[in-house]
């Protein structure tokens, strides 16, 4: 091609504070319209924001994990703009003084995509469009939220697609959104354009508003691709408008163009105090901010030996990582412990939430136990396989559900008797054996597996037989 | 001895109820209030419960506060809940708040009985008390003159005795000049002294609830009342928490007073207030302090400041009233919401607001902000640190209120600019966020009464009102008022 593709993003996400940036009124999705809302939330005359620290903490935190820097002293500003979802006709946010500045988010490649800033500012309600009237729900209005702003790094849109998917695990994993795009809890605003391979200016950018999901940004970045391309080939120039895309036709179509862009009157906000962040604060948020997602994976590569299947998979939920953690801290060998996390608990579930709660009736104390079981040949793999099968079911312990019996090793003699026996009640078997059929002496490791409850060692039984047969 | 400790003295000794007292309030308001307009929502049924309440508590034999059965007023840009608070606009007539201002809830908790909602300037700007949407307050010293504003209709409702107190906001003098052209006491707070928590911003840096009152006793009282810190306001201090009627009384013996030779020499104050001034000077020489010049030169830029910030954070406030959620929504077809917000606005909004809403979103303009609403705030700042400087050389400055009396209604006046600098003697406080007391320092010629203010630093209420009690207890320019209640 004889054009490259430069996008740059900004992404909203939604905090998970409990309550609202500026009142006390919950931030629960999907509550009964205009349920959570206050004289604040709601811009009554009169009212004040007051800040919710939960707010700028776990704004901090996301900084932190995108490599930040923080600011000890930002300000929060009016953005002026009048729209029936912003109930006080301006939207607190953040504009010369950002919270934290200069990041980067490191996709597989190694390739950085550096992060610009991270504000904090307020949502604004939602509009829902009947046939002859519009809505107005506002219990969004005031929810917490982060934009966090890339430089324009991203040349392909797979880039796009692994920075959004990186970042939404990233924001959960450390507990800073729960990033549901499908719910409005991460949107993302996509700036596409287009130039002459090996040119160093930038074209002219055009803006989609309000992605809210990654095949859509795809998709509308690689049709805004295709459309830039096509004016510049004609030599018509690409207009610096602001784009919706259109779900149904999969086409951009312009929301308002540069004449049209609306004058913020940006102005510091008198009702709010300067957010102070002191250096005591911002290691104490550090601290709270768990082993990240990369660094686990390399710990489970490089420590416990796993493939990096495996540990990409463990990794991709908190709890079931925290889970495996625990496994791996009680048992001889965190290996196993993972194949039977990965092998049998990951298909008890299907949904996102339930991956995302891991709710299962084994303790990691208890699956540890197993692992050890198995690792001190006390069982073997069949009989840990099934065990864990039946204490999944009955949230037993492998100590309830084994027998003394079942645990205790099988003597040399028994193996022997056994394995006599196995001869003795199997004549066809050997006759084949003997006839040349090497084949056919597993029937007889079949018979002393069976005998011996899958206690005997598959390959001890087997030599043993030999020695007999000969 | 105040109003209000008097008052709190004949409950107490059940000379008369509180329901009588409260009755005596309005009967005298329903005659009185028609031709002075200082009432645009009269409250005689919870007025009357409230009072009831009172006397079960005296009959209960229980003590009662200072404020307690205490009839009072608030100016209407006041938030109280269940009773309309229109800010004096035809935007908000019918608007009924559904929570109450923290400043209403303390004293409703201190037992106030609130007589009404006091008429105003329309969202508390203009300084004559004509531009509300009810029509104008009346001068109680002469009904053709104005009251002065925007907190007209308190000033009005202290002055003529239809309240004992009243609760006033100063965006920019709008306590303290009603007061002045009325003849009573108005307090500006420090800001951040008192929680705006429930007042209708009209600019949200430079706003503060002041009580307003016959005598500095009376002030001091409510102030204690209302100050100090608010969860529900960030901008207020946590920390502050005044006893200024403990130091009304002190010496002020050894005190250093300044003037501004800014206004000292300024020929926009007429002469009748610079001789009361003079004599001011004077007094407090008698008391004992000592009077110097200070130099405060940006004070000759305040009004233009001002008008750049006051215009541009209210440009940003009054942009919520569109009539949709709430408020006066115009009626007719429309092509679009923008069309039905466009003309509501037009419609609600008297000429004034109109006007600071157009100057304010011209100022913050992306293409002008940095001329206009940028160096505002630089010499915003620049007067703060003049006025730092000067409370380094003086405890307490004092000040006209205002270039004149109070003057006649519907005065012609082509250029609005004009009207503008008439603030230039109060604006200054409010930029520089120092308290400021204005009480009566003398009468014109015409029996019209001048104001003086006293200003102090940053949260030194208890400096300037005792300075101001000491000055009302040497002169003798508290007047009864002929309207009204009688004690």
């Amino acid at each position: 091609m004889k054009y490259e593709l430069t996008v740059g993003l900004e992404t909203h996400i939604e905090l998970s504070t409990k309550s609202k940036m500026f009142c006390s009124c919950s931030t629960a999705f999907a509550g009964a319209p205009n349920t959570q809302c206050c004289p604040v939330c709601l811009g009554l005359p009169g009212s004040l924001p007051v800040m919710n620290r939960y707010a700028v903490e776990l704004a901090v935190m996301a900084g932190l994990a995108l490599n930040c820097k923080v600011a000890n002293t930002s300000y929060m500003d009016r953005k002026n703009y009048s729209y029936p979802d912003l109930p006080k006709a301006y939207q607190i946010s953040q504009y010369d003084v950002p919270l934290c500045i200069g990041g980067y988010l490191e996709l597989q490649s190694g390739k950085k995509i550096r992060i610009t800033r991270i504000h904090i500012e307020e949502d604004a309600g939602k509009l829902v469009h009947k046939e002859k009237e519009t809505l107005i729900d506002y219990n969004r209005c005031g929810v917490p939220l982060i934009e966090i702003v890339t430089e324009p790094d991203f040349c392909t849109v797979d880039e796009v697609r692994e920075y959004v998917e990186t970042l939404q695990h990233l924001m959960r994993y450390i507990g800073v959104s729960d990033c549901r795009m499908q719910e409005g809890s991460m949107r993302c605003d996509v700036n596409v354009s287009v130039r002459l391979k090996g040119t160093d200016a930038l074209g002219t950018r055009t803006e989609i508003k309000n992605m809210n999901s990654v095949a859509n940004m795809v998709r509308a970045i690689e049709y805004e691709y295709t459309r830039q391309c096509e004016l510049l080939e004609k030599e018509q120039s690409v207009t610096q408008d602001t784009l919706r895309y259109v779900e149904e036709t999969g086409k951009t179509s312009p929301m308002r163009s540069k004449e049209d862009a609306r004058d913020y009157r940006f102005f510091r906000e008198p009702d709010l105090l300067s957010v102070s962040v002191s250096d005591e604060e911002i290691k104490a948020i550090k601290d709270k901010i768990p082993e990240l997602p990369k660094d686990k994976i390399k710990r489970y590569i490089q420590t416990f030996g796993l493939t990096e299947a495996d540990a990409n998979h463990l990794i991709k939920y908190r709890r079931i990582s925290e889970y495996f953690d625990e496994v791996a801290r009680l048992s001889k060998s965190p290996k196993t412990g993972a194949k039977f996390i990965i092998g049998q608990m990951f298909s008890l579930f299907s949904t996102e939430a339930q991956k995302e709660a891991f709710a299962v009736r084994v303790t990691p104390e208890s699956l540890a136990t197993l692992v050890n079981l198995l690792a001190d040949g006390k069982i073997n793999s069949n009989l840990a396989k099934t065990t864990l099968e039946q204490m999944l079911i009955t949230g037993k312990s492998a100590d309830e559900l084994l027998s003394a019996e079942d645990m205790a090793a099988l003597s040399e003699a028994d193996l022997d008797s056994l394995c006599k026996r196995a001869v003795e009640s199997n004549t066809g078997a050997v006759a084949d054996y003997k006839g040349g059929k090497e084949k056919a002496i597993m029937a007889l490791v079949g018979f002393v597996m069976r005998e011996s409850r899958g206690k005997a060692n598959p390959e001890s039984a087997k030599e043993k037989l030999k020695e007999i047969i000969k | 001895m105040g109003r209000i400790e008097q008052i709190h003295s004949l409950l107490c000794k059940k000379d008369i109820s509180c329901r009588e007292l409260t009755e005596e309030y309005l009967n005298a308001i329903q005659r009185d209030n028609p031709e002075l307009f200082a009432y645009v929502t009269v409250t005689a049924q919870e007025a009357l419960t409230a009072a009831d309440k009172i006397d079960r508590q005296i009959a209960q034999g229980g003590d009662i506060g200072m404020l307690s059965g205490v009839p009072m007023s608030i100016k209407d840009n006041i938030s109280t809940r269940g009773i309309r608070t229109t800010c004096c606009s035809k935007m908000l007539a019918d608007y009924t708040p559904v929570y109450d201002a923290s400043v209403w809830s303390k004293l409703k908790n201190s037992g106030a009985v609130l007589l009404g909602k006091a008429n105003m300037d329309e969202f508390a700007m203009g300084s004559t008390g004509e531009n509300s949407c009810f029509g104008a307050s009346s001068n109680p010293y002469n009904t053709a003159l104005v009251s002065g504003g925007s907190s007209g209709g308190s000033a009005v409702s202290v002055s003529a005795n239809l309240a004992v107190y009243s609760l006033g906001t100063d965006t920019g003098g709008s306590v303290r000049q009603p007061a002045s052209f009325c003849g009573v006491v108005g307090l500006k707070p420090t800001y951040g002294a008192v929680s705006r928590y429930g007042l209708v911003a009209f600019a949200s840096s430079l706003d503060q609830i002041g009580p307003m009152a016959s005598t500095v006793e009376d002030v001091s009282l409510v102030f204690d009342s209302i100050a100090g810190g608010d969860v529900l306001d960030s901008t207020c201090n946590r920390d502050y928490k005044p006893d200024t009627y403990k130091t009304l009384k002190d010496d002020i013996k050894g005190r250093t007073v300044g003037i501004i030779r800014q206004f000292a020499d300024n020929n926009s104050i007429s002469p009748e207030v610079k001789s009361s001034m003079n004599e001011a000077v004077k007094t407090f020489e008698d008391l004992g302090a000592k009077v110097i010049m200070v130099d405060i030169p940006e004070i000759l830029r305040s009004v233009p400041v001002y008008c750049v910030i006051s215009c541009a954070e209210a440009s940003s406030n009054l942009a919520r009233f569109d009539g949709i959620r709430y408020g006066y929504r115009a009626q007719g077809d429309f092509m679009s919401i923008h069309q039905l917000i466009c003309k509501s606005r037009s419609e609600g909004f008297g000429k004034e607001v109109k006007r600071r809403i157009m100057m304010g979103t011209n100022v913050l303009s992306s293409d002008k902000c940095s001329f206009y609403y940028d160096k505002a705030r630089a010499l915003r700042q620049a007067l703060s640190n003049e006025f730092s400087r000067a409370f380094s050389q003086c405890d307490v400055i004092i000040a006209p209120t205002a270039p004149t009396p109070a003057f006649v209604k519907n005065r012609v006046v082509a250029d609005p600019t004009v009207l503008y600098m008439e603030d230039m003697c109060t604006v200054c406080t409010n930029l520089a966020s120092l308290p400021a007391v204005s009480l009566p320092c003398g009468y014109s010629a015409q029996g019209l009464p001048i104001g003086m203010q006293i200003i102090g630093d940053k949260f030194s209420e208890s400096l300037i009102l005792n300075m101001a009690y000491k000055f009302q207890q040497a002169t003798d320019f508290m007047r009864t008022s002929d309207w009204g209640v009688k004690l």
